[in-house]
């Protein structure tokens, strides 16, 4: 990596690091080991992040989502669904790149040296259509049809999955809230096989889980070919050098498409650009 | 990350259509169940629920 590049990507773990502290910025809660109870959790953050972190601020819009469909009076959610989609229209996966506290811990984890580190395998463009699935099974039809006398559904997302929720609110709960040690169970045990598994494999490979299992990202990636702000290269002034499809950690080739769904406008794309092609 | 010279016209009514879909949401009080399972810890979340 260029040292252009090098700068552009620690700008963006800075903008990434002020976000993720912006928005789990109530510091009681880790002292006391609470969460924040006011009127900004009616908002919710644009990225993946719990609302039982003890310091989130702002509702995560994957937990919402599940919590108004699974509520026995809504079957389909207008307020998070249009936020994401104004955040999406506007932004495309832009959130995924700078704003994504989840998507900040993997990018560090992936810093971490390792023998051998992957960049594709066979089958990984196949294993990309994951995440669609998970968004429609876990956070929309379980939460919808799978539900109790009541007409509840459960958030099964966030329960059986959320790696997110296991690291940014699971652990920190239990570690600072004794009355919980007696409720760890097996659910807690395989979230926490799961967050392991995440932090192994974002060791070696680029956010595994944006790419692979993120219902956000997936809505999100929906919106980035119509999205107000998008790239554009300008056929031009570009060499086919292809320095922008061999920098790209998402394995996009802008070239092809310069707004394709795996895209989270991290810029390295624009920045390694010698023709400064890429706008 | 620069806007088209084209103006994005998909990208633009999507966005309103979105900002219209938050304000329907919150018509119907959808904002109050994200609150309360906001604000009160959420044990499966948390794998324990």
């Amino acid at each position: 990596m260029d040292k252009k590049n090098s700068a552009n990507e620690w700008k963006r773990h800075k903008i990434q690091t002020l976000w993720a502290l912006f928005t789990n910025s109530y510091l009681a809660g880790f002292i006391q080991g609470k969460i924040y109870r006011g009127s900004l959790k009616n908002l919710c953050v644009p990225g993946l992040n719990c609302y039982s972190c003890p310091g989130a601020i702002g509702a995560c819009p994957i937990g919402a989502i599940q919590a108004v469909i699974g509520s026995w009076n809504f079957k389909f959610v207008f307020y998070v669904a249009g936020f994401l989609m104004f955040a999406g229209a506007v932004m495309g996966r832009f959130v995924c790149g700078w704003l994504c506290p989840f998507g900040l811990i993997q990018d560090l984890l992936h810093k971490i040296p390792f023998p051998k580190k992957i960049t594709t395998f066979r089958g990984d463009k196949l294993l990309r259509k994951l995440k669609y699935i998970v968004l429609v099974l876990f956070v929309i039809l379980l939460p919808m049809f799978l539900v109790d006398i009541l007409g509840q559904g459960a958030p099964y997302f966030c329960k059986f999955i959320c790696p997110a929720g296991t690291l940014e609110g699971g652990i920190p709960m239990v570690l600072l809230n004794k009355s919980m040690h007696s409720a760890i169970g097996w659910l807690y045990a395989w979230k926490n096989l799961l967050l392991a598994v995440t932090i192994f494999l974002s060791i070696i490979i680029y956010r595994p889980f944006c790419k692979y299992i993120c219902p956000l990202g997936a809505i999100y990636s929906v919106f980035n070919p119509v999205s107000v702000f998008r790239y554009r290269v300008d056929r031009d002034k570009c060499t086919h050098c292809r320095t922008c499809a061999k920098v790209c950690k998402m394995q996009v080739n802008p070239l092809e498409n310069a707004n394709d769904l795996e895209c989270i406008r991290c810029g390295a794309c624009k920045k390694s650009c010698p023709a400064k092609a890429i706008h | 990350m620069n806007r088209p010279p084209h103006t994005p016209r998909m990208g633009i009514c999507l966005a309103v259509l979105g900002l219209l879909m938050i304000g329907f949401g919150i018509s119907r009080g959808e904002m109050s169940v994200v609150l309360e399972k906001a604000i009160n810890i959420c044990l499966e979340c948390i794998g324990i629920g």
